[in-house]
């Protein structure tokens, strides 16, 4: 134990009083998670199975990878509508790559791991995209990325003739279908970009400089750090993301279908981020608090259909929780 | 306090006006009279209170006490539409019109003529027109108003002003985006306002400006009126000493905390800056910068003292001069280059661009040290918290640790921070703007003697003040700036108040009162 310096000794610091709502803003996600879980294991039948989590885990993959872009995109103060637009066009690009529509490839493996590189690339170049409206032009995020969110499922569309594209390519299906160690092969992907998020995030540079940028840009700016650059490469990473669920929502499905891969994502991704705990207006951000927040949301609609309430119901509900979690960060900040 | 002296009743007559800002004075004892036909200049320094006794008189702050006549009698303003169409019309710096309509439709905004129901455009495009012919000013009223110059946008705002036969015009810094022929346009319709008995409250930093146009002076400082006068019974000099609340004649002992110094240890030209031109706030900008020596900026609002520490730091770019550091042409594109080339810079807006609130002191602290504590990328916790620790030691930052948010701790300790930031950093030259602006005195002293002793090591400071006696006293050589020009340089043996007054006034610290 090193000796503290003196300055800590004469602390002028103000005493805290337990604060509810700021105690709820930082843990009631978890809190919400454990209700939810505890309620299920009382009331839901067979809910304590290995069945019903892996249910849930392939149900909220897709979400919780476009999140993970999403909250970096979210801490530099941006938004990102785009991401269900590219992986429509992800989801169209592969199969048309190992299915040799653009060139036949004569090795499958070689059809397989060119089609996911090449998807998920064009996913994150459209991605920086993006970013260099936003940076380069100073576009307000949320009018840059609509720019994609409406061209891009239309760019997709165009590629497929709007034809639906079934395949059973097992070579290439093994990410949405594969089960190593009894694990869906997504679940696996999934964990890895969360950790190595959440890690970026704490103990990089590049984690540092987003949270600066986000916290304050002029700052940023004036403490010497590349704010254009570092935008830019969030907007990539939510392409790349994007571009890699779009591939494993059609690996679920067998199928690739232009006008349905990847609708509506948007908003479930941001609504996950925000009922995790990231701050929408930047510099705060927890990719931990995104999976939360997607688990949250994935568990209430499961809970409610599981007990028979309808689908359109739950989406009242999920509405109701997003809601709360906003406000609850505006009164921790306030 | 001076009144002006009692002629026809005046126009505006507001009456200790006090007004508080969540328990914090703004206003303590404002006094305002404007007379028919009268050109006022309203000055102060800032948070001298100009703004908040407009925002009173134009509705968009309500007072907590003390009285407003208007024509003679009692006025009591609940918005700023309810003073506009009382004849009190505003012309904001920033001109808050619409820019995609029609210079008609701008000026008939609010009023719109009708025949049966439906709009008269006809009736509104003469009328348009007439009101802009006063001012001898052709344009097609049909036109987008974003289309034109600011200057012509804001005539149209005058017009607009005049349409709703507006008795007194509130002209709040309206020179400050116009170049010399424009300012010289205003003018003449500022003087075809007052011909026909229009009042007009002119707010401006540029001294020169208000000799060449105003009649009366109400000057304020710290919440009160503190002199109102005829312009030509007062001098330039003693206008800024009013506003800076110095007496020009009694020069007290030292008020700072910089002490006696060495001046032995003060080496070569370290960087140099000629000519340096920007826009309209930095027109010609010339000094140096030695080894070991503090230099101070002086100034009044607006002389162009932050936007030129821009320039040096990259922060903003020259239009033209050149600037050299360690002998070197030194052209910086953005704060990163200037970074590199051994410069820090404390911003004067610790708030909006200084601290990252969010963020706690350890990750202030080593902003702009990222580079520097991080390996292939990955951040060096361990060498992160040896240095946020050293600099919490050396510069006595209060807080809980490393790891508190530094939003939660005071002016004082969040300005160590952000020295730290750039100490941290190892610089050849800081940048300090204000460097003790709104902290309390102890930390006020504990900066200065920061900032000397940083100069004894042989670090270059560039230090801008608004305090005449941080400047005075702190400074080694003193430059004055006057609306964008680098007027004068004195060395500190030479320097005393009123000197750099008489620059700060004049533009040159030789001339005397009688130039005027």
């Amino acid at each position: 134990m090193t000796e503290l310096p003196r300055s800590y000794a004469d602390r002028d610091v103000v005493a805290r009083s337990f604060d509810l709502l700021g105690f709820l803003s930082r843990y009631g996600t978890v809190i919400a998670l454990v209700l939810l879980v505890a309620f299920n294991l009382a009331f839901t039948r067979n809910f304590a199975t290995m069945q019903t989590l892996n249910v849930n885990l392939t149900q909220v993959c897709t979400i919780v990878i476009v999140a993970v872009g999403m909250t970096l995109v979210i801490a530099t103060g941006g938004i990102d509508l785009s991401v269900g637009s590219l992986m429509a066009i992800s989801g169209a690009l592969a199969p048309m790559i190992f299915m040799g529509k653009i060139l036949p490839i004569g090795n499958i493996y070689l059809g397989v791991a060119a089609a996911m590189l090449v998807s998920v690339l064009v996913a994150g170049l459209l991605g920086l995209f993006n970013g260099w409206l936003v940076a380069r032009f100073r576009i307000q995020p949320i009018v840059a990325t609509l720019v994609l969110f409406i061209a891009g499922r239309g760019i997709a569309q165009v590629m497929t003739n709007g034809n639906l594209q079934t395949f059973r390519v097992p070579e290439f299906q093994w990410i949405g279908l594969a089960r190593p160690l009894d694990i869906p092969a997504q679940v696996i992907i999934m964990a890895v970009i969360v950790a190595a998020a959440a890690w970026a995030l704490k103990k990089t540079l590049f984690g540092r400089c987003i949270l600066a940028v986000g916290g304050n840009e002029k700052a940023s700016e004036l403490a010497g750090i590349a704010v254009s650059k570092i935008k830019i490469a969030v907007y990539g990473i939510s392409g790349l993301c994007a571009g890699l669920a779009g591939l494993i929502v059609i690996a679920i499905n067998s199928s690739s279908d232009a006008n349905l891969v990847g609708l509506g994502m948007e908003l479930d991704a941001i609504a996950a981020v925000a009922v995790g705990g990231t701050l929408l207006s930047g510099g705060k951000a927890t990719i931990i608090g995104s999976l939360l927040g997607a688990l949250t949301i994935q568990l209430v609609r499961y809970t409610l259909l599981a007990n028979g309430v309808p689908d359109a119901a739950a989406l009242i509900v999920k509405a109701g929780i997003i809601a709360l979690a906003v406000w609850l960060q505006q009164q921790h900040r306030g | 306090m001076t009144r002006p002296p009692d002629g026809p009743s005046p126009l505006l007559d507001m009456r200790d006006i006090q007004k508080r800002f969540a328990g914090i004075p703004a206003l303590v004892d404002a006094s305002l009279c404007v007379r028919s036909g009268e050109v006022h200049a309203l000055i102060g320094q800032n948070g001298a209170g100009k703004s908040t006794l407009i925002k009173v008189l134009t509705g968009y702050h309500r007072k907590d006490a003390g009285q407003v006549l208007f024509e003679g009698k009692p006025f009591e303003v609940h918005s700023p539409h309810h003073a506009q169409v009382n004849g009190i019309s505003t012309i904001y710096q920033e001109i808050n019109l619409v820019p995609l309509r029609s210079v008609t439709e701008n000026i008939c905004l609010g009023r719109e003529k009708r025949h049966y129901g439906l709009l008269d455009w006809n009736a509104m495009h003469a009328e348009a027109e007439g009101l802009l012919s006063r001012f001898s000013i052709g344009i097609d009223v049909r036109r987008p108003l974003g289309e034109l110059n600011t200057a012509t946008q804001q005539m149209v705002a005058i017009a607009r002003a005049i349409g709703f036969s507006a008795r007194l015009v509130v002209m709040d810094e309206p020179t400050s985006s116009l170049d010399e022929r424009e300012v010289g346009v205003l003018f003449s319709v500022i003087r075809q306002l007052k011909a026909e008995g229009i009042s007009v409250i002119f707010v401006s930093h540029k001294l020169d400006e208000l000799y060449e146009v105003c009649d009366q002076v109400t000057i304020m400082r710290d919440g009160r009126t503190v002199r109102s006068a005829a312009m030509e019974e007062i001098g330039k000099l003693e206008l800024v000493a009013a506003m800076l609340g110095r007496d020009v004649a009694a020069v007290e002992g030292h008020a700072t905390a910089f002490g006696e110094r060495d001046r032995s240890g003060i080496g070569n030209v370290m960087f140099s800056a000629r000519g340096l031109r920007a826009g309209q706030a930095v027109r010609d900008v010339s000094f140096d910068l030695r080894r070991g020596e503090i230099a101070g900026f002086a100034g009044l609002l607006g002389s162009g003292r932050t936007e030129t520490a821009r320039l040096v730091f990259g922060a903003d770019r020259a239009n033209a001069g050149e600037m050299t550091m360690e002998g070197a042409a030194y052209n910086p594109e953005r704060p990163a280059d200037a970074i590199v080339a051994g410069m820090g810079f404390c911003t004067e807006d610790r708030k909006s661009e200084g601290i990252v609130p969010e963020m706690t002191v350890a990750e202030n602290l080593t902003l702009a040290l990222l580079p520097k504590i991080s390996r292939n990328g990955v951040l060096d916790e361990q060498r992160q918290r040896e240095i946020v620790e050293r600099f919490i030691r050396e510069l006595g930052i209060k807080c809980s640790g490393p790891n508190q948010k530094v939003r939660e701790l005071s002016g004082g300790n969040q300005q160590k921070v952000l020295l730290a930031r750039w100490l941290a950093m190892n610089p050849k030259l800081l940048i300090l703007d204000e460097p003790t602006r709104g902290i309390d005195v102890g930390a006020k002293g504990e900066i200065q003697r920061l900032i000397r002793g940083l100069a004894d090591q042989g670090l270059g400071v560039l230090m801008i003040s608004s305090e005449l006696e941080e400047i005075i006293e702190g400074a080694d050589r003193i430059f004055v700036l006057r609306d964008g020009i680098s007027v004068t340089e004195l060395e500190a043996e030479a320097a005393n108040e009123e000197k750099v007054l008489t620059a700060m006034a004049h533009g040159t610290s030789a001339s005397s009162e009688a130039a005027t």
